[in-house]
């Protein structure tokens, strides 16, 4: 089986680059340049030094005792809460700072859904002394004030989405929109595997880092690169992307990717895409979409700002298409207990999109010495209003 | 029969004008005297909006319009039932545009059927990949006697114009700049030569010239590059505040189409 991108940006039926003409140049040299940029050596060196010295890589493959007993299995936590700013999401905006320098663009727009992805990019940009102009929803922003504060102590400019249910999707046509009125002196970093070609498979490459250093972090910890089932969270699915980037052709390796339930699949709130969505197009790829029988593209529901999104990336899509990852959900309840839960069991307080991935830990029957890895998206720092107002702890 | 869009270009070289509405906007069934009205009044090709929720390519103005229009109920069925009535009394080319998702929901093979069926001579789907079209739609579009436009802008290759041109049956829908829908139409030097590049370039297909044409004023300078041009946001500001549609878009068109009393 072939997972990989083909060179037209399809994985099976999904992806692809379904644009407007005005966006079509810009799109088009990321796609031609993007494979030489990645390959050249100067790229590799930057990116490699950057990772290890200022993000912190490799983050640790921590052995979680405690909650490995409240599984019955052996539990690794994947610590990209660890990351410099909390969460796997500067994997990304690293890379892409430096494709957009060689690019010679000067400015940079992203767009941002718990605003993880916002504050990587205002932090990349500062590094880089860039401009940034980051689009987030007008809920989210209510809903993750820090993040947005720390986006403007870094020097980003804060653009409210007010369109739509004016949360992530709205946050990302707005920054499409930005892209297509500034089409030559900008770069648009998107946060996810989302969006047209080539912006699906770059970001899964910047991300693969997870799982190749998850191999050789297993090989030391249980003497073989296998275990035998990674857990990750999916919105957009980059983080699942990045940690399951290296197993999809060692098929014996299970991959869970999780959707968030929101208050439950058939509550009509939710963002379980692959068991509400049907194929179509969003954001510039074909993939699972939540949408009406019109076409009508459907408002998810999260607790969760990170996963509050009505699509999946094209790779998922077809990963689940195929039956190589098993699509599972949790809701806002299972979620923020299990987010609680291993604060108590391990001193970590996880992201709540993070806490989604633990909470499916609970939906499997391990056997006692199976290897469990679950991704450990990013802290729970930017959520803990969310947690105060959830009480229960 | 011939198609309505190519008679229209093959007999009229200069300042057509086509304007661009959402259909069910303001009211759900206003979709219909719209066209009417547009008819009635002497715009060349109507160009009717297939609502959508996320309309990427739109400026603040159709956003809204799009919103209000699904609201309202609009869909692709109701569309196509509006556009065989809208063709029981009107013979000038009508055009659907709209973004992809909704025609993929409805059925692409389907829609292109059906909207023959119903009277319409040619489709806009910006986001649908040329390569697409090429390979999966173009005999079906071709059987059926409908244009595709696609659009192309001030950032468009030449070698990728070429291409467009020689997939497009009807005339190529040149945006005026590098932007979304409803930009201010004052054009620069750079827009008045990219103009110039297309009509240098001597292609197969005439071009009409929209986004930021608002009035009189723009329509003219527009016009003046390619064979017409096209309204679309200022026609909508238009409808928005409208107290009686058919004599403020007859006010509008005239005041665009009537020759200057000098
Ligand atoms: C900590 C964390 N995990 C996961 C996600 C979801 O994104 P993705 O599915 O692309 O990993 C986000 C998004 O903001 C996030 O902040």
């Amino acid at each position: 089986m072939n997972y990989s991108v083909d060179d037209r940006g399809y994985y099976g039926q999904f992806g692809g680059a379904y644009i407007p003409e005005m966006l079509y140049p810009n799109v088009e040299e990321l796609r031609s340049r993007y494979l030489d940029i990645l390959q050249q050596e100067d790229f590799r060196r930057e990116f490699d030094d950057l990772l290890r010295h200022y993000v912190g890589r490799p983050t640790p493959l921590y052995f979680a005792k405690r909650l490995s007993e409240a599984c019955n299995a052996q539990v690794f936590l994947k610590r990209e809460d660890l990351c410099h700013t909390g969460a796997h999401k500067v994997n990304n905006t690293i890379g892409q700072i430096l494709v957009a320098k060689r690019l010679g663009k000067q400015k940079i727009i992203a767009e941002t859904g718990a605003g993880q992805h916002g504050v990587a990019t205002a932090t990349v940009c500062a590094l880089m002394g860039m401009e940034c102009i980051v689009y987030m929803g007008q809920v989210d922003m209510e809903r993750q004030r820090p993040n947005v504060e720390r986006m403007r102590i870094l020097g980003a400019t804060v653009v409210p989405a007010v369109s739509g249910s004016m949360t992530l999707k709205d946050a990302t046509n707005e920054a499409m929109r930005h892209w297509i009125n500034n089409p030559t002196d900008t770069h648009y970093i998107i946060g996810s595997v989302v969006g047209p070609h080539p912006y699906p498979d770059m970001v899964a490459r910047f991300q693969s880092v997870i799982s190749e250093e998850m191999r050789s972090q297993l090989q030391e910890a249980i003497g073989n690169p296998f275990p035998d089932y990674v857990f990750a969270c999916v919105g957009g699915g980059s983080n699942a992307a990045g940690a399951f980037y290296h197993y999809l052709n060692d098929e014996h390796v299970n991959l869970v990717a999780v959707e968030a339930a929101g208050h439950g699949i058939n509550s009509g709130e939710s963002a379980a895409t692959t068991a509400l969505g049907k194929p179509g197009v969003l954001h510039g790829s074909k993939t699972l979409l939540m949408q009406t029988e019109d076409g009508q593209v459907i408002e998810p529901y999260s607790i969760s700002a990170g996963l509050d999104y009505p699509g999946i990336g094209p790779m998922h899509a077809h990963l689940f298409d195929v039956g190589r990852v098993k699509f599972v959900s949790a809701t806002d309840d299972e979620a923020m207990t299990a987010g609680i839960m291993l604060g108590r069991l391990e001193g970590i307080i996880p992201a709540i999109e993070s806490a989604h991935a633990l909470a499916a830990l609970k939906q499997f029957e391990f056997a006692p010495d199976d290897v469990v890895v679950v991704n450990l998206s990013g802290r729970g720092d930017k959520d803990l209003e969310t947690y105060i107002r959830w009480g229960k702890y | 029969m011939k198609n309505r869009i190519t008679s229209l270009f093959a007999t009229t070289k200069k300042d057509i004008l086509s304007v661009f509405y959402t259909a069910g906007f303001p009211n759900l069934h206003d979709t219909v005297p719209i066209a009417e009205a547009l008819a009635a009044s002497g715009a060349d090709i109507i160009e009717i909006g297939i609502p959508f929720s996320d309309p990427v390519a739109d400026g603040p103005t159709i956003q809204q319009s799009n919103k209000v229009a699904l609201d309202n109920g609009m869909n692709v069925k109701l569309l196509l039932a509006q556009v065989a009535t809208i063709r029981q009394t009107v013979n000038i080319p009508i055009i659907l545009m709209g973004y992809l998702n909704p025609v993929i929901q409805y059925g692409v093979e389907r829609f292109i059927v059906d909207a023959a069926k119903a009277g319409v001579d040619g489709l806009i789907l910006p986001d649908m990949p040329l390569y697409e079209y090429e390979e999966q739609y173009q005999a079906l579009f071709e059987q059926h006697n409908l244009c595709n436009t696609f659009l192309i802008s001030p950032t468009t290759s030449e070698e990728r114009i070429r291409r467009i041109d020689a997939a497009t049956q009807g005339f190529i829908y040149a945006v005026s700049a590098s932007s979304t829908t409803g930009a201010k139409g004052d054009f620069t030097g750079e827009q008045l030569a990219y103009f110039d590049k297309l009509n240098k370039m001597k292609l197969s297909n005439p071009f009409l010239i929209g986004f930021g044409i608002s009035n009189r004023d723009t329509f003219d300078r527009a016009a003046a590059h390619g064979a017409g041009a096209i309204i679309g946001s200022a026609f909508i500001n238009l409808l928005r505040s409208s107290t009686n549609l058919p004599a403020d878009i007859r006010q509008f068109i005239e005041g665009i189409k009537q020759p200057s009393r000098v």
